[in-house]
């Protein structure tokens, strides 16, 4: 459902990806692991439409997306959480959910589904995002995306400066998000997280590919994470 | 006895600087823009009502009809395709552009209408009074005042309880996130200066009938609308509100003493507020 095909990413001179490839099949997940800088965020951002791409090809339900700005990327279906939650501090939880019916998306993500799911962010619907602590922050950044049900939901880094717990609860969720036919791709620093979440993993050092494949061993994921 | 009357028809006055501060308010709280050409928009405005009485229209109430969208959808296009390329980490870009789009207006109005001072009339509407007391209320400065605080008011339901005003309040606070949402960043900025925009068309009209005006007009205009959105604090819109209060009763108690005090007082005002209350009376964190 999601084709990334030979893509480079530039901020301004400098290269952040390079000939990266990879495909989510309809329903599925795939996890991109890779240290800090290895293009991780840029990728997601590339396929949500906020970082234009300066060659290839991005296709998305078999239509080429590549040059699609982003707003009209999140009416076909792609959802991203991203990196440091960004939710819109000076709105309630409630009303940062509601903001996602601009995609114009029906589906089983209804207002009421999603607080059904989180009880955390239905128990702080009224409150102020900014006043939120992180976890409480990372849960509705999720719950934001699920409201405009997408196809594909990016997810960058939910599990960076929480505690065990809440990053457990967070992953739970995964799971069941999927069951509805959501697609997710998946960025993660920390690779037993990401290996847990998902037996299809694609390595990034330094803006390529590394390492790519079905239930990898982990020697061979650390080599590729690391270099060498 | 004569403050009670000044602070009424500073009050009444108050109600015009409202109507034009809101707009200013308005753009800056959405998008951080100091719109500069604010002023010179609302004598366009008024040039414009008086093109179109003058074509035969019955009133000015009435050309605001035709006016009023007219210079909203300059508002939109102007945004979309002009403004939004001046946003940016710097005030100065937006600056620079409006303040040279002010020039742009003031001198076409000025090769077209000449310098001669032009007034609206509404019949007679625009000196009529009534009395309650001693004192002595004018129909159209009242008239005004209303329009002003309907005008506020709605603007103020739809900022806090409509999806459009949730996706303004979303856009000011971080706008990127926002085209995630599915909302297209550009295109809500746009509406929002055409909404500011409409609301100075209104009072640039409502400024023509007031008084009489010359195509350089605005830039006192401007003066009042920035004093009026500083005191009250920028971004909020009642605060904006107040500010204007404030400022028309300020400008004509001073009055009361030396006709000369009118824009003195109101400058010394401002200067106080920024001085002492730099956030205004009603504080709202502001990130440039």
């Amino acid at each position: 459902m999601l084709e990334v095909d030979d893509i480079d990413v530039y901020y301004g001179q400098l290269p952040a990806i390079r000939d990266v490839s990879l495909t989510v099949p309809s329903g599925g997940i795939l996890a991109v692991i890779g240290s800090n800088g290895a293009g991780k965020s840029t990728l997601l951002k590339a396929i949500a439409g906020q970082q234009p791409v300066k060659s290839g090809r991005i296709v998305f339900q078999g239509k080429d997306v590549t040059q699609l700005p982003a707003y009209q990327r999140a009416r076909l279906g792609i959802s991203m959480v991203p990196e440091g939650r960004r939710l819109f501090r000076s709105l309630t939880v409630e009303e940062n959910l509601l903001t996602a019916r601009a995609t114009k998306r029906s589906g089983p993500w209804t207002l009421e589904a999603v607080y059904e799911r989180f009880p955390l962010v239905a128990e702080r619907r009224t409150r102020r995002a900014g006043d939120l602590s992180g976890g409480e922050q990372q849960a509705t950044a999720i719950a934001r995306a699920l409201v405009s049900n997408p196809e594909l939901l990016l997810l960058d880094e939910v599990s960076l400066g929480l505690a065990p717990k809440i990053i457990g609860e967070i992953y739970e969720s995964i799971p069941i998000i999927r069951e509805q036919g959501t697609s997710i791709l998946l960025v993660e620093q920390d690779v037993q997280q990401a290996t847990k979440a998902s037996r299809d993993v694609h390595c990034l050092l330094q803006g390529r590919t590394s390492l790519a494949g079905r239930d990898l061993d982990l020697a061979d994921i650390t080599r590729a994470y690391f270099g060498g | 006895m004569q403050y009670l009357n000044a602070i009424v028809q500073g009050i009444l006055q108050g109600g015009l600087y409202a109507l034009f501060a809101a707009g200013l308010s308005y753009m800056f709280g959405v998008m951080r823009l100091v719109n500069l050409a604010h002023g010179a928009l609302a004598i366009l405005a008024a040039y414009g009502a008086l093109f179109l009485v003058d074509a035969g229209f019955v009133s000015p109430l009435l050309a605001l009809l035709v006016v009023v969208p007219v210079i909203a959808a300059l508002g939109y296009v102007l945004q979309r395709f002009v403004l939004q390329r001046t946003l940016s980490d710097s005030p100065l870009p937006s600056l620079l552009v409006t303040f040279g789009i002010a020039i742009i207006i003031q001198n076409v109005l000025l090769l077209w209408q000449t310098a001669n001072t032009r007034q609206l009339r509404l019949g007679g509407f625009e000196t009529a009074s009534f009395s309650i007391g001693s004192l002595r209320i004018g129909w159209l400065p009242l008239l005004i005042l209303l329009v002003a605080v309907v005008a506020l008011g709605v603007l103020s339901f739809v900022q806090a309880r409509t999806p459009f005003g949730r996706l303004v309040r979303a856009v000011s606070d971080d706008a990127p996130i926002v085209s995630l949402v599915g909302a297209n960043p550009k295109h809500i900025y746009a509406v929002a200066a055409a909404i500011a925009f409409g609301l100075v068309a209104i009072a640039g009209v409502a400024f023509g009938v007031t008084r009489g005006f010359d195509p350089l007009s605005g830039d006192l205009l401007l003066i009042y609308a920035f004093e009026a959105v500083i005191i009250g604090g920028l971004g909020s819109l009642w605060g904006t509100f107040l500010g204007a209060i404030i400022l028309g009763v300020v400008q004509t108690v001073a009055a009361t003493f030396d006709t000369t005090l009118f824009d003195l007082a109101g400058h010394v005002v401002f200067l106080i507020f920024l001085i002492f209350l730099p956030n205004g009376i009603i504080r709202r964190k502001v990130r440039l």
